[in-house]
């Protein structure tokens, strides 16, 4: 091995990360995501008081994965472990909603909604009370840490523990009954697991929010790749207007050269756009795969642009087809609705119908029957054959109710429900607790003298006595080889 | 090639240091083991002397050093089997005092009977009478409304305490059926006339050669007694019923002409001193409720 190869081994494969400092800003678009901040906050951490009535037998916690009980419940919804594909047709309609949101207004998931860009606002906020703007914490990382810095640093990071601990708090409750689980943690008496979970959250958040900040979204996240496939020209995208801005010079300059005619754009390179940035980029560049398109550059321009008297918005919402247009002295044109939104608003209605639809129309009851194998049949003494099922009725209702059961296929074929006494017409009455599921041993027998074939098809229907809902379930009939 | 090649200490081709073993011309670069994986080396060589100290770990001659928190994962096992008895008590707690057809009435208790009865079953029973009481010839099927000593919870439960044909207890299920042919109480062709008049009884078809008039009477002579003149059985003997349509052994004519000639005598283990009564009654619920309790 030669040494410039030697040599060419020793370049690290990471770039070392460059500390962003974001300037605070002001304007419309920060005011909007301190708003957002303290909706999603808000929901976030007060959820799991709100409560919702639904009867003496079920929790009343509006919002709650009972995991222990195998249910969840979404204010008048209560899943079960086996309807779990809401879940799916939720993240299928969360995906489609992304796209839409990409294709009319860019990253606007990234940029106001995401927790990581939430949580990281609020970090930064803490950091600026502590350490002040900017030039300040670039400032005091610069020098050697005094007195000052160091109580300020300690008490940032014991300001975002505290945060990131409150978070993994307010995870924890929604696993739980909140004010009891929120009693029993204030008492240390909370089911270890709680305690687990919020070391678990206070670490990934303080890490994500606090630390890794705009390299969560940079490296971890997938969706600046995807986002960046599923773009086009005509979707809005935090945009510098270089039709507008370029070339860039001084203020000064742009009145020497407009006096001489000569071209002059209305950036000023002041950089104020790069000093807010989040993720330390500039946009100027254009589109990246780094902007999270927070709209914070927009407010800062846009206080340039007032103070020098320049018109706003030189960053903008825009798409890259209108700076091409003017560029080419056209008017700009703005289609939000165009084939590729519509695609997608029609797949968010189909997929969203489809789950109302399911929602509206799904079954309070629910039956599974499940043939014995050991034994297949029973001859009995009079010639005729039974067969055993193991027969599991569901009641989603917060109410008692009973099921008859009933059985179909075969002449003179009958059912009983082994410890459960027959109606006065002869069907098994089984009764199923509110909420809950109850396994019966049901026989089924078809009498000597029914020509049976080895395998024959059967129905076993449960009826509510009271609702009269009926859910039924197939099944087979297994007689000997030999049947006499 | 500059100085530091020269040095045999170092390989010439890769600049990096060798051991100084040297095989046929052929040196062994020195690579060493990365310092962060050193240090957890070491660090897992001090830990295991805290380990030591702690856990038991040398052995002696006869015994092994305790170690300071005196942990020994046998008492562990211990415990864990003690908390399982209890948390067992305190659901079988009403069954210590309650009847089979207390159980059975009772849907909590039935429960717990059903599912202790199911595993004990599995335990102790299914080697014979197969998983789910299936049975096999000479096994009875336990899942069929057939009994020969009686399918009602008492007899049930009298039968899987005492067993069947248990020498030396006297409440034991006994019954004698002779050894026709072994023994000479009947001729090679009254056998094979009295086999043919069983399968008469039960509605099978009988062979044309077959002497049935000499089978009715064999029968009356000295099957009646015990199976009843029309073959319907003795519950209280242990005589099963030859016109159903179940039999233990089989009533082909081959079967029956064994059955007679050399008897059957199948044997079941008394449970009264092996399983506690509590899982006695589970199991005796257990059987009940496979379909053919009475």
């Amino acid at each position: 091995m030669s040494t410039a190869e030697a040599d060419q081994d020793d370049i690290p494969l990471f770039a070392a990360s460059r500390k962003v400092y974001p300037q605070s800003v002001s304007g419309p678009f920060r005011r909007a995501k301190w708003l957002i901040l303290v909706l999603c906050l808000g929901v976030y951490y007060l959820l799991p008081f709100l409560r919702w009535d639904r009867g003496p037998y079920l929790p009343n916690q509006a919002v709650l994965a009972d995991i222990a009980n195998n249910r969840f419940y979404f204010f008048f919804i209560e899943i079960w472990p086996q309807e779990v594909y809401y879940f799916t047709g939720l993240l299928i309609l969360a995906a489609f909603v992304l796209f839409l949101m990409n294709a009319v207004a860019g990253r606007v998931w990234c940029g106001y909604l995401c927790p990581q860009t939430v949580w990281t606002d609020l970090f930064l906020s803490v950091e600026r009370f502590f350490e002040g703007d900017r030039r300040e914490r670039m400032r005091r990382d610069a020098e050697p840490w005094g007195f000052d810095t160091l109580w300020r640093k300690v008490a940032k990071h014991a300001v975002w523990l505290v945060i990131a601990w409150w978070t993994g708090g307010a995870w924890v409750l929604y696993f739980a009954d909140a004010p009891t689980l929120v009693r029993e943690l204030a008492t240390f008496t909370a089911p270890l697991s709680a305690y687990v979970w919020i070391a678990i959250l206070t670490f990934t958040t303080y890490a994500l929010a606090g630390i890794m900040r705009e390299q969560v979204c940079k490296y971890m996240c997938p969706w600046p790749r995807i986002q960046a496939a599923l773009t086009d020209d005509e979707a809005l995208n935090v945009t510098y207007r270089y039709d507008r801005g370029e070339p860039r010079v001084s203020v000064k300059q742009a009145a020497k050269l407009k006096a001489q005619g000569a071209p002059a754009g209305d950036c000023i390179d002041c950089f104020q756009c790069v000093a807010v940035c989040p993720t330390g980029i500039d946009i100027r560049d254009g589109a990246q795969i780094d902007c999270i398109q927070c709209g914070l550059c927009i407010d800062a321009c846009d206080t340039v642009m007032t103070k020098i008297g320049r018109p706003n918005r030189l960053i903008a919402y825009d798409t890259d087809g209108n700076v091409q247009r003017r560029l080419a002295g056209l008017a700009a044109i703005y289609r939000p609705v165009r084939l590729r939104t519509l695609v997608y608003a029609a797949l968010i209605a189909v997929v969203g119908g489809a789950m109302l639809w399911q929602l509206a129309t799904r079954s309070t009851a629910g039956i599974s029957v499940l043939h014995e194998r050991a034994p297949l049949f029973v001859t009995l003494s009079d010639g005729s054959i039974r067969n055993a099922y193991a027969v599991r009725l569901l009641n989603k209702r917060p109410e008692h109710r009973p099921f008859a059961l009933t059985v179909s296929g075969l002449p003179g074929i009958r059912i009983e429900a082994v410890g459960i006494a027959p109606s006065a017409d002869l069907r098994p009455v089984v009764t199923v607790d509110p909420d809950s599921s109850r396994e019966v041993r049901v026989l089924v027998t078809v009498p000597a003298g029914v020509p049976l074939s080895p395998s024959q098809a059967i129905t076993i229907t449960a009826s509510d006595l009271f609702a009269g809902e009926t859910v039924r379930a197939d099944d087979h009939f297994i007689a000997p080889e030999s049947h006499r | 090639m500059d100085q530091k090649h020269e040095d045999p200490h170092v390989d010439a081709a890769t600049g990096m240091p060798t051991t100084g073993h040297e095989w046929d011309g052929i040196r062994e670069l020195n690579t060493p083991l990365p310092r962060w994986w050193l240090g957890i080396f070491y660090a897992t060589i001090v830990w295991s002397i805290g380990y030591w100290i702690v856990y038991p770990a040398w052995p002696l001659l006869t015994d092994a050093t305790k170690g300071v928190i005196g942990y020994a994962s046998r008492a562990d096992i211990s415990a864990d089997l003690a908390k399982l008895k209890a948390q067992r008590a305190a659901q079988a707690a009403g069954m210590t005092e309650a009847s089979p057809a207390q159980i059975k009435a009772d849907p909590t208790l039935f429960q717990i009977a059903m599912a202790q009865g199911k595993a004990a079953f599995g335990d102790n029973c299914a080697a014979c009478h197969g998983v789910g009481g299936a049975g096999a010839k000479g096994y009875p099927n336990l899942n069929d409304d057939d009994w020969l000593w009686g399918g009602s919870l008492p007899a049930i439960q009298q039968t899987i305490r005492h067993g069947i044909r248990v020498a030396g207890d006297n409440d034991t299920r006994v019954s004698q059926m002779p050894a026709f042919g072994r023994d000479g109480v009947l001729k090679r062709e009254e056998i094979a006339a009295v086999a043919s008049h069983v399968r008469e009884l039960a509605g099978l078809s009988t062979e044309p050669k077959a002497d049935l008039p000499l089978g009715r009477k064999v029968y009356a002579d000295n099957c009646a007694a015990c199976h009843g003149a029309a073959g319907k059985g003795n519950q209280e003997l242990g005589a099963p019923n030859l016109t159903d349509a179940i039999s233990l052994y089989g009533m082909d004519m081959a079967s029956l002409t064994e059955t007679i000639a050399n008897s059957r005598n199948g044997v079941m283990p008394g449970w009264a001193g092996r399983l506690d009564e509590t899982t006695i009654k589970a199991l005796t619920v257990y059987v009940h409720s496979l379909g053919g309790g009475q």
